[in-house]
């Protein structure tokens, strides 16, 4: 029995995020599959789990050609997906949870449930409370319970998207060996990751995408080195930044810890001079948005002293770190950053103006000088939605006051043409001279590589490394982004 | 007593069949606003048709599918033209209640038909029990039906665990393969004939004829012990026969503290307030997790993705 | 990137569903054997057919927009404050108050008339937002709760510390004295209420004014399109969802004192005459935009006092004006959403039929 997909293409308006992927998985195999994100591996695995359609390409399984057009179908051919984060209901019980969606009488025996419940957890080397609720459990076993439900529905296929995310080490290995045990079963196994050192660890043969496209795919044993290469392409080593004094610190932590969610950093120290620019490295969810969010004073540590110019912001709240110097751009431009339905001109007042009346003279002219200075290509009258994303990024970097202390932005290029993220580092190390610290996180190696005086690389969920810029090269980094300490 | 009690039942009965259809649509992620206007317009209809016809059945007929007609409107709005729940309810709401008015204006104070009281043989024997629930008629019996059918759905059989799924996380459900939308349309339009069984109910038993004020905000009251109830179906009716006996109660007590009939109708909706209050702070939710058993007595919380749209990509 | 749709197509929509709600009232007349044309003719006669009629129209007029205003104010932050009615009704009681405890001279009266149904609408209305913004009542049920609170206050007032002398009667309170009366214009054979309707008119024009011109209109604008991106951009959400409560709480306590001193001069139960709900429905047809708030309530109020020409003169319910109310509301709202989702379906077709070019396309 095998998995065969052959030239699965799927596009969004102006991305095509399956560019024609062919992928070969035989029964009995421990598949993985790397990327970073945006790489088109979430997308991938919605389509062969019937959540999406994909606009061409044949996936057949065991011979069969499936027409997967609801993830029923899927279920049906036996395909079955664990989630990043699984989709379990959380008031209900464990044992609803289970039952939930399953075939059957119409008639709900829920005594003949839990006693299939046990048996195929215990098969599993699982074990669970029926009656507890969902949200009483860990993620780690959230998985097990989703993972037991798959099993039991029939799985032939099992696809785990970033499955490690936010569980503990012992949960981990657990997880390894009850993957192990059902590949050895017949199962084709898939397992998405960007986490080389466990693909090395876990899988038997591996896929690597990037930008929509199969660069690589090969039985382990693979170099490391081989497979960063694939997953993040050549990297320029070489730093364009001009050197620049660092000034005193602006941002002080001090044994913070800072937990939310699967992420918890503990007891960091960290002292960012001003003018300095550190680059937060690490795939999506490894913890930088948290930090970031942190220190702008969206989320407070749980313990610990944060220090921003002279004050002690721990516990403070955002519209105080507003006050103190600090600004936040986020990654959601036109979710978080930008009021979708109002003018660039009404966004110039909201940020600029004080006092009662608008000043529509006033903001129009503010408006038009940001346009000619930023490059932004609008009117004062046009609404933010309207623009592209990388005039939507000048305009939001345009709305940043000057003079600040400390400037926080989550992936400040992403999405953006090579000619707006030029044009934007540009303004940013302006900034720099003018004393103000940068923390960005991208997931674009030679940006971090390029601009940043330090780096500090984000893995599960905590602060990995810290390093100088100068000291790490592409390789090196893809190596810690992927969990790999680089001998 | 006993005379007492049956009546609470007995009046209580249309505002069961309301609750239990809007509790059916709210579990599968949709507000139906509009139970106020399908409720007196249902009740009108019933009502006219069966004066017209002769014949209650048909008026309990057609009153079902005009609260199903309502409900669907309401489906479509939202799931297809993703239109704002609230606004489509409250419009067809006020909607109703005037085309209510003005399509009955011609049959106030018409003597009508009413449901023929039928006394269960045997079981309206047993002394107390026999008179306080076996000696209503088909209406009424039916409302005991609804309760036990809607609890027995909802936390005895597979589909209604899918459609407590829905509800909740209707991305969940979709990915065990779950037809969210199809099931919510079922599910609306379901509840809003149950509501067109409340109307009928309203104006061929409980207050026979027709007149603008008969359901007097029963509608709204009905919204309200859903809330209350906390979309739990024995807790909704329990509300039910609460609000029906603080009615009664103001009746028996019109002597004492004259007025109170006028005032006590509004009973539910403060108790909607801080049942709501309680439900979404935080220590009521240890309260609940301290207590395991009683677990379902206190969980509350709306279905968690209740008004939402639920969308594919 | 879908193409921005066109004048045309933008209010044709609007212009069929109003078309289509008077051809369905036409049906309707027809169907209980009524005469269409003739019933228009005299609804258009109960309106504006003599000078005390139009003068009736206004003075209706006047809560309508009073309340709408208040209405635009809360959609445009984002809420659903259908506790509106309870807040009309809580400036009524405020006002009624002050007629009838508070001694002194009409010039007075009057303005402490209104300044309290600025405070019973306003404090109403911060309460259905306390509840909403510290202890997470959605405002939907809150103000719906509040509503009939509000409305069993009224009756216990009326049936209770505040009867009519003898039977306590619902049909109201005593009159109030004559001085607490609004002070009518005489003109053309009949009095006009035109302190009245220039409140109305000074309330449509300040809203309008504070939502375009003012930083506090633009935040509050930004508040209800996008709560977390005002956050993010230093904007104290919640004090600007309380301030719009009291705004629209504060106007809709004016209608209730205009229709306390300006029309009943008496508390009765049914104070707020149904205009809180109604101004939902002509804030939703106005767009949320109040420059087309007095209009639409003009028109309103026209059907509403017209129709009562329907029951005098054809035996007609008069409610037949609040089903073309709520059909025309009803037909443009779902005749937007479908000419939306027509124009989506469409557009998505053609989407799907063009080849989308490869490459490294990651601009959106």
């Amino acid at each position: 029995m095998a998995l065969v997909l052959t030239d699965i293409h799927k596009h969004y308006p102006g991305v095509r995020a399956n560019d024609g992927i062919s992928l070969d998985v035989e029964a009995g195999t421990l598949h993985g599959l790397l990327g970073e994100n945006g790489a088109g591996k979430s997308t991938l695995m919605k389509v062969v789990s019937g959540f999406i359609s994909a606009d061409s390409g044949e996936i057949t399984l065991d011979g069969n050609l499936l027409d997967l057009k609801s993830p029923q179908d899927a279920i049906e051919a036996g395909i079955g997906m664990l989630h990043q984060d699984p989709l379990v209901f959380l008031p209900f019980t464990v044992l609803d949870n289970f039952l939930l969606g399953s075939p059957g009488s119409v008639r709900l025996k829920r005594k003949q449930g839990e006693g299939e419940l046990a048996r195929v957890s215990g098969d599993l080397g699982f074990s669970f409370d029926p009656q507890e609720l969902a949200k009483n459990l860990t993620v780690g076993e959230r998985q097990q319970l989703e993972i037991t439900r798959l099993i039991w529905l029939g799985a032939r296929v099992l696809i785990l998207d970033e499955p490690t995310t936010g569980i503990s080490a012992s949960q981990r290995i657990d997880l390894f060996a009850t993957l192990r045990a059902l590949s050895k079963e017949g199962l084709i196994v898939i397992f998405v990751s960007h986490k080389l050192e466990e693909v090395e660890e876990l899988c038997d043969s591996v896929t690597v995408l990037r930008q929509g496209r199969v660069v690589g795919a090969a039985d382990m044993p693979v170099p490391p080195e081989r497979l960063v290469e694939m997953m993040f392409g050549k990297v320029f080593a070489e730093s364009e930044k001009p050197e620049a004094e660092l000034g005193e610190a602006v941002l002080d932590l001090s044994a913070c810890t800072i937990s939310d969610g699967t992420t918890h950093i503990e007891a960091l120290d960290l002292s960012v001079g001003a003018g300095e620019v550190i680059g937060l490295a690490g795939l999506e969810g490894s913890g930088q948005r948290p930090f970031l969010r942190t220190l702008a004073g969206l989320h407070n540590p749980s313990t610990g002293q944060k220090t921003i110019g002279a004050n002690d912001l721990a516990g403070a709240g955002y519209h105080d770190h507003l006050n103190a110097g600090v600004h936040y751009i986020p990654a959601g431009r036109l979710e978080e950053g930008l009021v979708q339905g109002l003018t660039i001109a009404e966004h110039i007042a909201l940020t600029e103006q004080s006092g009662f009346l608008i000043d529509w003279k006033r903001a129009d002219v503010a408006a038009e000088t940001k346009i000619e200075d930023y490059f932004v290509k609008g009117t004062p009258r046009s609404t933010v939605e309207s623009l592209s994303g990388g005039n939507q990024q000048r305009l939001l970097l345009s709305m940043t006051p000057p003079g600040l202390d400390l400037l926080l932005m989550e992936h400040p290029t992403r999405g953006l043409d090579v000619e707006s993220a030029d044009y934007i580092w540009q303004r940013l190390l302006e900034r720099r001279e003018e004393g103000t610290a940068i923390i960005f996180a991208s997931a674009d190696l030679d940006e971090l590589l390029r601009y940043s005086d330090r780096i500090i690389v984000f893995f599960g969920g905590d602060v990995f490394n810290i390093c100088n810029a100068a000291d790490v090269d592409g390789e090196a980094l893809g190596h810690l982004i992927g969990g790999r300490e680089r001998v | 007593m006993e005379a007492t009690l049956a009546s609470i039942i007995s009046a209580a009965a249309p505002l069961v069949y309301a609750t239990m259809g809007e509790t059916i649509t709210e579990k599968s992620g949709v507000i139906n606003l509009s139970l106020e206007g399908s409720l007196r317009f249902s009740a009108m209809v019933a009502f006219v048709i069966a004066f017209r016809a002769e014949n209650v059945a048909v008026g309990f007929a057609i009153a079902m599918l005009a609260g199903a007609a309502f409900a669907a409107i309401i489906a479509f709005a939202s799931i297809e033209l993703k239109l704002n729940q609230i606004a489509v309810g409250f419009v067809l709401a006020l909607f109703g209640i005037a085309l209510a008015s003005f399509l009955g204006d011609n049959f106030v104070g018409e003597r009508g038909q009413a449901v023929p009281h039928w006394p269960i043989p045997g079981l309206s024997e047993i002394p107390f029990l026999g008179k306080v629930l076996f000696s209503h008629n088909l209406m009424v019996y039916g409302s005991f039906v609804a309760i036990a059918a809607t609890w027995w759905h909802f936390y005895r059989t597979r589909p209604g665990l899918n459609l407590q799924g829905i509800g909740e996380r209707p991305e969940a459900a979709f990915a065990r393969g779950i037809n969210v939308n199809k099931m919510r349309y079922f599910y609306t339009i379901l509840g809003g004939a149950m509501v067109g069984i409340a109307g009928a109910a309203y104006s061929l038993d409980v207050k026979l004829g027709w007149r603008e004020t008969l359901t007097l905000n029963l509608g709204w009251i009905a919204l309200a012990i859903v809330i209350f109830g906390g979309w739990h179906p024995l807790r909704v009716a329990f509300g039910c026969y609460f609000f029906g006996a603080l009615q009664v109660a103001a009746l028996q007590l019109q002597d004492v503290f004259p007025g109170l009939s006028q005032v006590l109708p509004i009973a539910p909706f403060p108790l909607m307030i801080v049942a709501l209050m309680v439900v979404y702070s935080s220590s009521f939710g240890r309260l609940s997790d301290r207590y395991p058993k009683a677990r379902n007595l206190f969980a509350s919380a709306a279905p968690g993705a209740i008004g939402t749209v639920f969308e594919r990509e | 990137m879908t193409a921005s749709p066109s004048w045309v197509q933008r209010t044709s929509p609007t212009v069929i569903a109003v078309a289509v709600a008077f051809a369905f009232a036409a049906g309707l007349l027809w169907l209980i054997d009524a005469p269409p044309l003739e019933a228009f003719r005299l609804v258009l006669d109960g309106a504006f057919g003599s000078t005390d009629r139009a003068s009736a129209t206004l003075l209706a007029w006047v809560p309508l927009v009073l309340a709408s205003a208040g209405l635009v104010v809360t959609f445009n932050a984002g809420l659903w404050n259908i506790g509106v009615e309870g807040q009309i009704v809580m400036g009524a009681i405020a006002a009624a108050l002050v007629a009838r405890i508070v001694p002194g001279p009409t010039a007075a009266l009057i303005p402490l008339a209104i300044v309290a149904g600025v405070i019973g609408g306003g404090l109403w209305a911060l309460l259905a937002g306390v509840l909403k913004t510290r202890f997470q009542v959605n405002e939907i049920f809150g103000g719906l709760g509040l509503d009939f609170v509000a409305a069993g206050f009224a009756i216990y007032l009326v049936i209770g510390p505040w009867a009519r002398e003898g039977t306590a009667s619902t049909s109201g309170t005593d009159l109030f004295r004559d001085e607490t009366y609004m002070p009518t214009v005489e003109a053309f054979g009949t009095t006009w209420p035109l302190i009245p309707i220039l409140i109305a008119l000074i309330a449509v024009v300040g809203v309008y004014f504070l939502l375009r011109g003012t930083l506090f209109g633009l935040r509050l604008k930004a508040v209800g399109k996008s709560p977390t991106s005002a956050f993010l951009l230093g904007i104290p959400t919640n004090r600007y969802l309380l301030s719009a409560f009291l705004i629209g709480g504060a106007l809709a306590g004016i209608a209730g004192s205009m229709q306390a001193v300006a029309f009943h001069h008496k508390l009765v139960p049914a104070i707020s005459g149904g205009y809180g709900f109604l101004g939902i429905l002509v804030v939703l047809l106005a767009g949320f935009d109040a420059k087309w708030i007095a209009p639409i309530a003009l028109f309103f109020t026209m059907i509403a006092t017209g129709s009562t020409q329907l029951d005098l003169r054809l035996g007609l319910d008069s409610a037949i004006g609040d089903v073309v109310q709520g059909q025309i509301v009803l037909f443009v709202v779902l005749g937007g959403g479908l000419a939306l989702w027509l124009r989506n379906r469409s557009a998505s077709r053609r989407r799907k039929a063009v080849e989308v070019p490869s490459g490294e396309g990651q601009e959106e």
